[in-house]
């Protein structure tokens, strides 16, 4: 049966093309503004602490956006990521501290500290995927589930009290240099360019990209939809359970109410700057990593030239509608 | 005359959909309403409900010219439609969706649900329906909720009810149920305008018929004066396609078999087909719209569950649980609807193209770009892909180009068998005859081709022999050397006694 639609007001062509010059490089347009507004404004702008400040604030909310931009790509979302924080962060703590069961050799406990968050956030992310793809959920309602729940558990494990800790060898992936660059901001490099690898090089990748932009298609195709979906959420839970890590190294404490708070939504909010679709089929991880770069910038611009933080974000929302609003009109044709 | 639609005209951004098109319907009378894909039918029902408006023409209801503004007006002015899915509201009970929005109210203005429920009752019982009106919607059969969303309409005065294919997810015994309605409004003098894809049934509710073809109205007729085959003929018109025919070249192959299908079944839909193809044969895949002719495919490729039958290819027997099996098996599988099934319109032709064989372009993980570069030339050259560049977004592209693409999909997997479902479907004559040309020529090369197709002259032109599906059943194999459009059609129309 014929089902066309009365089609939308055309654009002219000239407006429709700076639409689409703006998405695709309005982000990095407003990060190199952002620069040159503060060399000229902010006081000792141009210095390593500045850019130190910057890097590690960032860190976390990058890495755990590079797994939201995979699952964002395929069409869904991740709700999930602050509570995996929290559930990670706790985690580690209690291993290297023997508070789950004493471990005689400190080099193991701080490698299992590593390694078993992070693996149990990978899981949780796993079944994630696992309610998504087998009771087609929602991935909005199937994250919201651990997003309430995890942050519950992780109060449960710690009986809801604040862990204090010192330990150097744990704490060299928040508070370590290498070469003089924290180890944080070598980690989210790291995870960036293999995120980016993945997608532009790797067979994966592009099945990310083909479940995101047409499923049926993809299926139809032999593409494995299902297992893809999942791989993406268990890569997403792992990142955020570094991310977890990283952030109680950082403060030499793990509060399970606080770690990983909002942190949901800062990544969803720095893949939408970062252009990528929030319908999937598209996933710009240098983007991502451009756009938290821009909304930290602009919160460190507010605060350097004493802008109250709440201030700050009504800013954040004000870009995020931007970029959005851009996207969406440039893709109308 | 209850309803009288004269002179219709309806474009949908310069493409003209309605040409002078009408219907008539007197009190009391079932009329089908006939015609292929894109005839207009639907158009012409959405212009009578209000839901769109019309460019020209005239409509008269009861004696009075109306202009329905949306189909909330057309309800009130005695208009109830009955879609395959029904809109009422699942999770609420019988009788709250019999009066959804103009529940019955008590002195205080709140709801008064003891009369909703006598009330509700009272309708069912016309339709000798006596089910529990307090329990919700979902808890009953398909049957049911259409005949709850009659019993809405006839609440609502209806004097007209349009059914738009209402009998597709029907089994028999609920069709029955629900002709019986029909049957019970038709005594009250209540008219129904009855939509189905399924013949036997027009034949037996319906009093008159007509039918609508290209946006126009081609033939009205009282349902005893026109027989099966001359209604199918009305309906797919003489249409003179200017494609050549591909050259033929069957003498009949060397008799190996490739694919053997027996007795398969899917739902309501997939009844009883059996099929073979040949190594090096196009077979053909006729049926009027809803015989099962796609299901049947998608059951061949596993991209739906079959219930029963077999399934062999090169002679072993098959259990693909999915669509990756039956690639790996080397079957390739074109859709009828490219953009919701095929191509993914954001990525560039060399991702679609390679979109099927990425796991064999792939090094521990990694694409090898330069094979996948090598392939894609090598395809675009071959199939005269018109493309600015292979990383141009597919989505760019024209239908015919997008096909040629979608084919080259497949055809660098090297498969055994490929189906193909209408192939050729809204893309350009020159762009036709490349394809069916290209498909013979594969076929000459060993290439075994399901061809699934709504016109007829392809099919004959194209294919070494034709199955032909009558509501979900294979009812005839036509060989090359008996193709006519003639036969087509009679098989088509499945008659009793089936001249040769």
């Amino acid at each position: 049966m014929t089902t066309l639609d009365t089609t939308t007001p055309a654009q002219t062509p000239a407006k429709r093309s700076s639409l689409i010059w703006i998405s695709r490089y309005g982000t990095l347009v407003a990060f190199l503004a952002l620069i040159a507004f503060n060399m000229a404004v902010t006081p000792n702008f141009l210095s390593w602490q500045t850019l130190n400040v910057n890097l590690t604030q960032v860190a976390t909310i990058v890495i755990v956006a590079v797994g939201m931009t995979l699952v964002i790509a395929t069409g869904g979302i991740d709700l999930s990521v602050g509570s995996l924080m929290a559930i990670s962060g706790a985690l580690a703590p209690m291993i290297f501290l023997g508070t789950i069961y004493p471990i005689p050799s400190p080099a193991l406990a701080v490698t299992l500290a590593f390694i078993v968050p992070v693996v149990v956030a990978g899981a949780l992310g796993w079944f994630n995927g696992f309610l998504i793809t087998r009771w087609s959920i929602q991935p909005i309602v199937a994250t919201l589930v651990l997003f309430i729940a995890g942050r519950g558990i992780a109060q449960v494990m710690t009986n809801g009290n604040l862990q204090v800790f010192r330990n150097d060898a744990f704490q060299f992936i928040a508070l370590g240099r290498v070469f003089g660059i924290p180890t944080q901001v070598i980690i989210m490099a790291v995870v960036v360019a293999l995120a980016a690898f993945v997608i532009r090089r790797t067979g994966f990748g592009r099945q990310i990209i083909a479940v995101g932009g047409n499923e049926k298609a993809a299926r139809l195709s032999g593409i494995p939809a299902v297992r893809v979906k999942r791989l993406v959420y268990v890569v997403s839970g792992a990142l955020a359970g570094i991310a977890g890590l990283v952030v109680v190294a950082r403060n030499s404490a793990s509060d399970a109410n606080l770690v990983g708070l909002g942190m949901e939504l800062d990544a969803i909010a720095a893949v939408a700057v970062g252009g990528t679709l929030l319908t999937g089929g598209r996933a710009y991880v240098l983007g991502t990593l451009l756009g938290a770069c821009v909304i930290q910038l602009v919160r460190y611009t507010l605060l350097a030239n004493g802008v109250p933080d709440a201030a700050a974000l009504v800013v954040k929302a004000g870009l995020i509608v931007a970029a959005v609003f851009i996207q969406q009109r440039a893709e109308r044709g | 005359m209850l309803l009288s639609m004269k002179a219709i005209d309806k474009s949908f951004s310069g493409v003209r959909v309605l040409n002078a098109a009408s219907l008539e319907v007197e009190p009391g009378e079932v009329m089908a309403l006939v015609g292929q894909n894109g005839a207009g039918k639907s158009t012409m029902i959405k212009i009578l409900t209000g839901a769109y408006s019309r460019d020209a023409g005239s409509v008269t209801f009861q004696g009075r010219e109306v202009h329905f503004s949306s189909t909330a007006d057309s309800q009130s002015a005695g208009i109830a439609t009955i879609y395959q899915e029904i809109n009422l509201a699942p999770n609420r009970t019988v009788a709250e969706n019999i009066f959804l929005a103009r529940e019955p109210r008590t002195a205080f203005g709140l709801v008064d649900r003891r009369k909703m429920r006598a009330e509700a009752r009272a309708v069912l019982k016309r339709f000798n329906l006596d089910i529990d009106v307090e329990r919700p919607l979902e808890n009953f059969g398909a049957a049911t909720r259409q005949m709850v969303a009659i019993a809405r309409g006839v609440t609502q005065n209806a004097k007209l009810v349009i059914m738009d294919e209402a009998t597709s997810s029907l089994d028999e015994r609920e069709v029955a149920v629900l002709f019986e309605t029909v049957r019970t409004l038709k005594r009250d003098g209540v008219a129904t305008i009855f939509i189905s894809h399924r013949l036997d049934e027009l034949y037996a509710i319906c009093d008159r018929v007509t039918v609508m073809r290209d946006g126009r109205t081609v033939a009205v007729s009282a349902m005893k004066d026109i027989k099966k085959l001359e209604l199918v003929r009305t309906m797919l018109g003489k249409e003179l396609t200017a494609f050549t025919a591909a050259q033929r070249n069957r003498e009949e192959a060397d008799g190996a078999t490739l694919v053997e299908a027996k007795n398969l079944s899917a739902g309501v839909r997939v009844r009883d087909v059996s099929l073979a193809i040949g190594k090096g044969e196009i077979a053909g895949l006729a049926g009027l719209l809803g015989s099962g002719r796609t299901e049947t495919a998608r059951l061949i490729y596993a991209a739906d569950r079959r219930d029963g039958g077999t399934l062999s290819v090169g002679g072993r027997q098959t259990a693909y649980a999915q669509p990756a099996d039956a690639i790996a098996d080397g079957i390739g599988f074109v859709s009828e609807d490219r953009k919701v099934e095929g191509i993914v319109p954001e990525m560039s032709v060399r991702e679609n193209l390679t979109l099927a064989i990425l796991p064999r372009l792939q090094k521990s993980g990694i694409v090898d770009r330069a094979r996948q570069q090598e392939i894609v030339e090598r395809y675009i050259k071959a199939l005269g892909v018109k493309c600015a560049s292979p990383e141009q977004p597919i989505r760019e592209l024209s239908g015919g180009n997008q096909q040629k693409v979608l084919l080259a999909r497949w055809l660098c997997m090297n498969p055994r068998l490929l189906i193909v479902d209408e192939p050729t479907r809204g893309i350009d004559v020159g762009a036709k005859a490349e394809i069916l040309k290209l498909l013979r020529g594969l076929a000459d090369e060993g290439l075994s081709v399901l061809m699934i197709s709504s016109e007829l002259e392809e099919l004959i032109a194209a294919a070494d022999h034709v199955t032909v599906l009558s509501d979900g059943r294979s009812v005839a194999r036509i060989p090359a050397a008996e193709l006519s459009e003639e036969r087509l059609m009679v098989a088509m129309a499945h008659q009793d006694g089936e001249a040769a």
